[in-house]
């Protein structure tokens, strides 16, 4: 507590004394973007800081901030949930590298007091039909199909979305996507995206507190939430055939399991990925990079970061706080790419 | 800016009569000046907000033109957005926040006033004055944790079962719903028109009270016929204070509405507000359209809310004139 309350007026002083010495050090970087890996990037900036007196000092605006403040380059490196796009990638005229961090997956949960947790079995198609409004009731035949041995009530299915844009809802359509060619049509992956049926619920508590109150609901909510309120889950059928439950383990295994090409641009979904133990909708989360950094200073304190927060003792990091970490050769193609980024087109120099 | 005025005035105060006219002139015109500049920055910094308003959402203007406000389309990913329901959510929330808070927090005003003990005023009025302070997420939580089960459970079932033959209490219910976010809004606004109200009741001269009284009015007769009437521009000013609240409102109505873009004629369907969807969307816009169609709503909200004030304000001038004139 104590430290609590000192901290907040040393970083001030930090700050302040970063600020009136001498910029040209800049032992400090700022960064901007995402909300869901906020708690491990917010432990990590301040481990890294502990070690190395670096500080990095970060705002969770959400990603489109993220990607719109790093375009404009009033912030040293961006973090987003979604990739991104083409068109926001000429607008930095390509001068950009994905860094995956860690992973994140989405849990679908749902409210049926008859059912034990973890019992309920889905599929994408069946999924899809639920979010489509197609899939009205519990006892419906599809379901039922999924779940032989378990009286599924007759109940109106009610659906529960995130109505605030969130890269969970980014992952959920895009797993969606892959699985319906009418739901890639009709509806797509975003942020957030035009649900044909369901309530919006603010954030993953808003999600949980309308899936909670009502019998019958279902929704989806990251899994940390999900693991630290104890929501019941429903486990998924892989693109291997196999009904996995949403955990570390199977959301590392899916990384794991999408192979990256050497030159890959991390840009990669791994929704529905074909290892047998992955969980099929996971996502990697990125920090956007400059790939050459005009600010030579910076551009070395930005990759000496980087080369940290792949060791194990970063990711495992990660792990206590219910990230998925990342797996050994994605680590490995990391570390191989943080050694081409460029300071004013010269290499970075070591130490 | 005080400081500096104050010390300048009685400092040529020992010279000749003259000198020291000059001097309070001097500090009179340097007052003036300083006052001018700060009632002039309001309506440059209003300009200024439109105009960045305008900036930000011309994108969306072009492309959607004043269709934005009919279309009831809102698709961020094929691009296509219309505010049409956020406009229905946004003006049928306040309206029925108002319709639920209007007699209450009246009633309120006139028991304080004319009917309470003493003793009991003030304390009453402090506290129904310290729900203002409430921060509005605290509300959205309680409205989740406390509002929404327990008009789930009892008062929507309740309504459907005795008023079901009306169009508007009919259909399924979730729990978040335009009725839901529109009882948070009341109680939310209630300390507003309240005090307001009370305060425009204790000006009303005891005279009139007297006069009505004295004719052998009953007291209710005598709030009814000589009270407010006297009162009645000051209590829709109050009306229009809580109006203007209920339309920008919008953790607390995020939180209950159930965010759906939809125009429903059901008060137990889920609906959405201009404030809610900018505050939803916001910070997740990645593409420069949805940033624009966004901006732009926060304009439509702008002009919805002046138009509903001006209009407003218009009815009091009116009512305050009409009335003044009859009655004296």
């Amino acid at each position: 507590m104590f430290a609590g309350k000192l901290r907040g007026p040393l970083a001030l002083l930090g700050l302040l004394a970063a600020g009136v010495a001498s910029p040209a050090l800049a032992q400090k970087l700022t960064g901007a973007g995402a909300t869901f890996p906020n708690p491990i990037y917010s432990k990590w900036f301040d481990a890294y800081n502990k070690k190395t007196g670096i500080q990095v000092n970060y705002q969770s605006i959400g990603s489109g901030g993220g990607i719109r403040q790093f375009t404009e380059g009033t912030v040293d490196f961006g973090a987003t949930d979604g990739p991104m796009n083409e068109a926001q990638i000429q607008a930095v005229a390509g001068n950009v590298v994905h860094i995956p961090t860690v992973l994140g997956s989405v849990v679908v949960t749902y409210n049926l007091p008859a059912l034990a947790a973890g019992q309920l079995k889905l599929d994408g198609t069946t999924v899809v039909d639920i979010f489509m409004g197609r899939i009205t009731k519990w006892n419906d035949k599809r379901i039922q199909a999924l779940n032989p041995g378990v009286t599924l009530p007759n109940m109106d299915l009610i659906v529960v979305h995130r109505s605030d844009g969130s890269g969970t809802t980014y992952v959920f359509t895009d797993y969606l996507t892959k699985h319906s060619r009418e739901w890639k049509d009709k509806v797509g992956y975003a942020t957030s995206v035009n649900w044909p049926v369901g309530l919006g619920g603010k954030g993953n508590e808003g999600v949980t507190q309308q899936v909670k109150q009502v019998e019958g609901a279902i929704g989806y909510v990251e899994l940390i939430y999900a693991v630290a309120n104890k929501l019941p889950y429903a486990q998924i059928k892989n693109a291997a055939g196999t009904f996995v439950a949403p955990t570390l383990e199977s959301s590392t295994a899916a990384a794991g399991s999408v192979k990256l090409a050497k030159d890959t641009d991390f840009r990669v979904s791994i929704t529905n990925a074909p290892g047998k133990d992955a969980y099929p909708i996971s996502s990697y989360t990125w920090l956007l990079v400059k790939v050459d950094n005009k600010d030579g200073a910076k551009a070395k304190l930005i990759r000496d970061f980087l080369s940290w927060m792949i060791t194990d003792e970063a990711q495992s990091m990660a792990r206590e706080l219910q990230y998925a970490p990342l797996p050994a050769d994605v680590r490995a193609l990391i570390a191989e790419r943080i050694r081409t980024l460029r300071a004013d087109g010269k290499p970075i120099a070591m130490n | 800016m005080a400081t500096t005025i104050l010390p300048d005035a009685p400092a040529p105060a020992p010279a000749e009569g003259t000198s020291t006219l000059a001097g309070s002139r001097r500090g009179d015109r340097l007052f003036k000046g300083v006052l001018t500049v700060a009632a002039l920055a309001v309506p440059v910094l209003m300009a200024f907000l439109v105009y960045e308003l305008y900036v930000g959402s011309r994108l969306a203007i072009e492309r959607y033109g004043l269709g934005f406000v009919a279309g009831t389309t809102w698709d961020p990913v094929a691009e296509e957005f219309g505010a049409a329901p956020l406009i229905f959510g946004t003006l049928l929330s306040s309206l029925l926040a108002l319709v639920i808070a209007v007699p209450l927090s009246l009633g309120v005003a006139i028991y304080l006033t004319e009917f309470a003990p003493r003793a009991v005023r003030q304390p009453i009025a402090f506290i129904i004055e310290l729900l203002a302070a409430i921060p509005s997420v605290v509300y959205g939580l309680w409205g989740i944790f406390v509002l929404i089960p327990l008009l789930k459970a009892h008062v929507f079932p309740f309504l459907r079962d005795t008023l079901g033959f009306l169009p508007f209490f009919q259909g399924p219910i979730y729990g978040p719903s335009m009725l839901a976010a529109s009882i948070i809004l009341a109680i939310m606004i209630m300390p507003f028109i309240m005090s307001v109200a009370r305060e425009v009741l204790l000006a009303v001269p005891g005279s009139q009270r007297e006069a009505a009284l004295a004719l052998g009015a009953t007291r209710w007769e005598a709030v009814v016929s000589a009270i407010l009437p006297y009162a009645r521009s000051g209590i829709l000013g109050a009306i229009i204070l809580g109006l203007g609240r209920a339309l920008g409102e919008t953790m607390a109505v995020t939180m209950l509405i159930g965010n759906r873009h939809e125009i429903a004629a059901s008060l137990f369907a889920p609906g959405y507000t201009m404030a809610a969807v900018i505050a939803n969307e916001f910070s997740e816009a990645a593409t420069d359209i949805h940033f624009a169609a966004l901006t732009y709503v926060a304009l439509v909200l702008f002009l919805v809310t002046v138009t509903v004030n001006a209009a407003a304000r218009l009815l009091i001038w009116r009512v305050g004139a009409g009335g003044g004139g009859k009655r004296s």
